[in-house]
């Protein structure tokens, strides 16, 4: 059984189909890329598997339960965390409390406080900083601790080198690779292709709200994700599946 | 010498309108809904503890821990029948929902309590009329200086309950962003219905005091909403801190107001309101031109 299923999914914002049947499944511990375009429907996806937008069609299971009726705090106790695009910190609280608000979902485990302090070294002077007062990569910092202080299994990250330096991304590249070893099934929305293949098994790509490519990372060549990013030509190699 | 007592009671009387303020800046910040129910509610209390003095003999301040728990419940069952609903309309349907919900309150108070004019204070001995004298001139009252201390504990407390535990953590960060709250496990409509509950225990204090200090009728909740608006938007609407120094402001042009005019006493207040509500329209307004004058006038 996948952690996670989502089946024919379909999203809408008023009139707009964002996303458009969309299956897809993860397991404990993989890694999945989700590349595409700016209004591919790569966020919105994101945020009906965490439960931030109703879905208006499809199945989303996770550790084979329907969770489409749930609401976004009753999946985060069951393990499923969003870092969400834009980060979306509480900026009137401090670092500490933000962290500390993610135990809400009640979920006890490996991460603490001092464990994302340990994670991102960057954020231990500012722990008693309101959030608002951070650098782009101490907010991302911050926003990913938070997530991992609900100990999820399934991890969402939406956008998670944007804003950031070189440097910091390669430390929050380090973490996700510890964290998929201990079985952390990661989601990961990522401009940058090449990273985004080079950490992940799979890699989806998604164009105008429906996956236009999908295949192990390995296999597939910047060219065809290239092509089905822009939705030039149909093809792929025999490996990927092209829909 | 006069003056500094009408200056000295004035302060005393700000600690009763913060404490009537309390509850409707909580739910203002937290929950973004104006209450105009707000006064109603108080006055509800206020005869709930009538009722349990005048029937069963019960002290007010016994009766509080009876009431308080049960306008609790009260804000609870509010927010999950009537306000977290006409709060998803926008800004201007809870304020249209809670008016109606003061006129059902004040009229069925009527129908059960009748027209006449009550009070708490034949219930608490002394306490209604005792006072130190500090000069010939200046007394303070017991119960003026209980209202003032309840009003600053009262604040304390939920300054620390809000600074320092998982709930007010959970109610600060609902307040800012309700949309999010849910992705780090929070149940935003769990926190609105623990934060109306805590606003309307806070009503209940501030109308076992109106109560007590003075007297009350079943359509005294007008202009407790309105004492208790003036001190919030004084006081920086929204923060708990702000309504003691907003209270302390009304209370003062009130008894200043009073020594000039015996009709000034309203008067002086509603005029501090406005002139605070226009200083800041007006300030704000001089800040940017001024901002403008020193960085240059830049197209937009």
């Amino acid at each position: 059984m996948s952690l996670l299923e989502v089946e024919r999914l379909e999203a809408r914002y008023g009139l707009l189909l964002a996303v458009r049947g969309v299956s897809l499944s993860l397991e404990p511990g993989e890694t999945v890329a989700l590349v595409g375009a700016n209004g591919a429907g790569k966020t919105t996806l994101l945020r009906c598997i965490a439960g931030a937008h109703r879905h208006s069609g499809g199945r989303i299971l996770f550790k084979g339960r329907d969770v489409g009726a749930l609401s976004a705090h009753a999946r985060a106790a069951l393990g499923v965390a969003l870092v969400p695009e834009g980060r979306r910190l509480f900026s009137r609280l401090t670092v500490e409390e933000n962290l500390l608000l993610a135990r809400s979902a009640g979920r006890r485990g490996p991460w603490t406080v001092e464990a994302v302090m340990q994670a991102f070294p960057n954020l231990k002077a500012r722990r008693r900083a309101l959030a608002g007062s951070l650098s782009g990569g101490e907010q991302q910092a911050t926003a990913i601790g938070r997530a991992l202080m609900t100990n999820p299994e399934a991890l969402l990250l939406d956008e998670v080198s944007l804003g950031l330096s070189p440097l910091a991304v390669e430390r929050v590249y380090a973490e996700l690779e510890i964290l998929t070893r201990s079985g952390v099934a990661i989601v990961l929305v990522e401009q940058d292709l090449k990273r985004a293949m080079a950490i992940s098994q799979r890699t989806i790509c998604m164009l105008e709200g429906a996956i236009a490519l999908e295949g192990a990372s390995g296999a597939l060549t910047r060219e065809h994700v290239t092509q089905a990013y822009f939705g030039l030509g149909r093809s792929a190699p025999a490996e990927a599946r092209v829909r | 010498m006069i003056l500094i007592n009408q200056i000295v009671q004035g302060v005393l009387l700000g600690g009763y309108y913060a404490l009537i303020a309390i509850g409707l800046a909580f739910m203002f910040s937290v929950m973004r809904i104006i209450n105009l129910a707000h006064g109603s509610l108080a006055v509800l209390s206020a005869f709930a503890l009538f009722a349990l003095a005048d029937r069963y003999g019960v002290s007010p301040f016994l009766g509080l821990a009876i009431v308080a728990p049960a306008m609790g419940l009260v804000g609870w069952g509010l927010q999950r029948t009537v306000l977290e609903r006409s709060a998803r309309g926008g800004l201007l349907v809870p304020v249209l929902s809670t008016f109606g919900l003061s006129i059902i309150i004040d009229n069925l108070l009527f129908q059960g309590f009748g027209a006449d004019t009550r009070s708490l204070a034949p219930y608490i001995g002394d306490l209604s009329f005792d006072s130190w004298s500090l000069t010939d001139d200046i007394a303070i009252g017991k119960l003026a200086a209980l209202t003032m201390a309840t009003a600053i504990a009262l604040i304390g407390a939920l300054h620390l309950f809000l600074m320092r535990t998982q709930i007010g953590r959970a109610i600060r960060a609902t307040a800012e962003d309700p949309d999010t709250v849910g992705l780090v496990g929070v149940n935003p409509r769990l926190v609105n219905a623990v934060a109306a509950a805590i606003a309307m225990a806070t009503v209940s204090i501030a109308g076992a005091f109106l109560a007590m200090r003075a007297t009350f009728d079943p359509y005294a909740g007008a202009l407790q909403l309105i004492f208790a608006f003036e001190a919030t938007i004084i006081g920086g609407a929204g923060s708990l801190w702000g309504t003691l120094i907003g209270g302390i402001v009304l209370g003062v042009a009130q008894s200043l107001g009073a020594l000039v005019s015996p009709q000034g006493f309203f008067i002086a207040g509603h005029f501090a309101f406005f002139a605070v509500l226009f200083a800041r329209l007006y300030l704000t307004d001089l800040g940017a031109v001024l901002r403008r004058a020193l960085i240059g006038a830049k197209p937009a």
